[in-house]
């Protein structure tokens, strides 16, 4: 029986309801991953562009930190690290696979942040508020609009990449999309046909968020020129 | 334990095998991923979708699955798979930086190179390509780093790559203070490296500044 026979590829299929439970953790995993991503983004963001010293210096370390090791380390070293922290908590792997994705995000959307703020110029709040705008309008009308556009493209895109990264969750036994396709790969020896359907599965989720990091990429750039 | 030479033997040989599989992965990669980036940008429709097609299903599937497949489904050896795997992965991502960059060249240039009387080949050659690896130099330096750091996915097919070795020095030090100084020594050794990269690639995207909008992660 070859690797893709029909028997195989009906096996599969059969399988794919546990594969949607499976996928029904990576979309938890993802969203609040997401979420943790962005409010530690943000923080580091602004405290990375204020005139504080320090404050500048501690969002360097944790944004270089983070960048420059491998997300599967961290998540090593988070697994080992929280039973000593917090020795009477059971902590569920996939409050693992959250924190870790959530850390390592959060310094790249951290940089997109920095961006951000920096893309703008001082004088708009100034001339803004010379208008009559009030403090909140100038943020509504000028500020925030043209921030979005350059904050926005790399963001769909963090959260594309923060997506195929819950797979490392398989590697920890999290029960995400990644850990039910490979566990039911190795134990019914149907290797082929079950990672394509879990392939196509994060194609389904990621694919969308693509398109839509190119249409808002475009949108930068013909804004951007004019 | 950090005075036991048995941890940095064993540290040494899986960063050898993290450096190889790597370089290997950057060069063949980076060749790669031009001539993909190349073919999308290209105006023969079925060159242009069938890149189309290749990087945007492979850029949005994780990695993880990729090197599971080429190891259990394609049957190649840990290192080989490891390698193999993130040149599929990584090709599709400096697919798009190389296409960044050929955009980044206006119209106008192909058309004095036209009108001058080369040919499509050479102006790719002669005239596009020599200013688009400018632009494109920081963002393939940076996704180096990304290589560099996603080989370590490579312990999940069995690889003794640095990760693997640390993951096995924790049988011997099993300790939890012990297994964390091991992964602690382990995520020192990546950081110096890409750490040193990082910097190179922000100093050159300083020195090369040519306008934003390529540089995308």
């Amino acid at each position: 029986m070859g690797p893709f026979s029909l028997q195989k590829w009906q096996a599969s299929l059969s399988n794919v309801p546990m594969l949607i439970e499976g996928l029904g953790v990576t979309l938890i995993v993802s969203v609040t991953g997401l979420a943790l991503a962005m409010i530690i983004g943000v923080v580091f963001g602004v405290l990375s562009s204020s005139h504080w010293k320090v404050a500048r210096f501690f969002a360097r370390i944790y944004v270089e930190f983070f960048q420059n090791t491998p997300l599967l380390i961290q998540v090593f070293l988070l697994y080992n690290a929280l039973p000593l922290i917090a020795p009477k908590a059971v902590i569920p792997v996939t409050v693992i696979g959250i924190m870790g994705v959530g850390f390592y995000h959060g310094a790249y959307i951290a940089e997109v942040v920095r961006a951000g703020i920096q893309s703008i110029h001082h004088g708009q709040i100034e001339a803004a508020l010379s208008q009559g705008f009030s403090y909140i309008q100038a943020m509504r009308h000028v500020i925030i609009p043209q921030a979005l556009r350059v904050v926005l493209p790399p963001l769909t895109n963090q959260a594309v990449v923060l997506i195929k990264n819950t797979s490392i969750l398989a590697v920890i036994a999290g029960g995400d999309l990644m850990y039910r396709g490979d566990s039911y790969a190795g134990n019914a020896g149907n290797y082929g046909p079950t990672y394509i359907v879990v392939g196509l599965l994060y194609f389904a989720l990621c694919f969308p968020l693509a398109v839509l990091t190119k249409k808002l990429e475009d949108r930068a750039e013909v804004h951007g020129n004019a | 334990m950090l005075k036991d030479p048995v941890i940095y033997a064993a540290l040494g040989r899986g960063l050898q095998l993290t450096l190889v599989i790597a370089l290997v992965t950057i060069v063949l990669s980076f060749i790669f991923g031009t001539l993909l980036g190349i073919a999308r940008f290209s105006k023969i429709p079925v060159l242009s979708q069938a890149a189309t097609v290749y990087i945007e299903f492979v850029r949005n599937i994780p990695l993880l699955l990729i090197l599971l497949f080429c190891y259990f489904v394609g049957g190649l050896q840990s290192r080989d798979a490891a390698i193999f795997g993130l040149t599929v992965f990584t090709s599709s991502l400096l697919a798009e930086v190389v296409r960044g960059g050929l955009n980044s060249i206006g119209t106008g240039q192909w058309e004095a190179a036209h009108s001058q009387g080369f040919n499509y080949v050479q102006i790719l050659r002669y005239i596009v390509l020599p200013q688009a690896v400018v632009k494109m130099i920081p963002p393939i330096v940076s996704q180096f780093v990304t290589v560099i750091k996603d080989s370590s996915f490579a312990m999940t097919i069995g690889a003794f790559e640095l990760m693997y070795e640390g993951v096995i020095l924790t049988g011997k030090y099993w300790k939890a203070t012990q297994v964390i100084t091991i992964y602690i020594l382990i995520a020192l050794i990546y950081f110096v490296i890409n750490f040193t990269l990082s910097l190179l690639s922000r100093k050159l995207q300083g020195k090369l500044s040519l306008g934003r909008g390529t540089i995308e992660q």
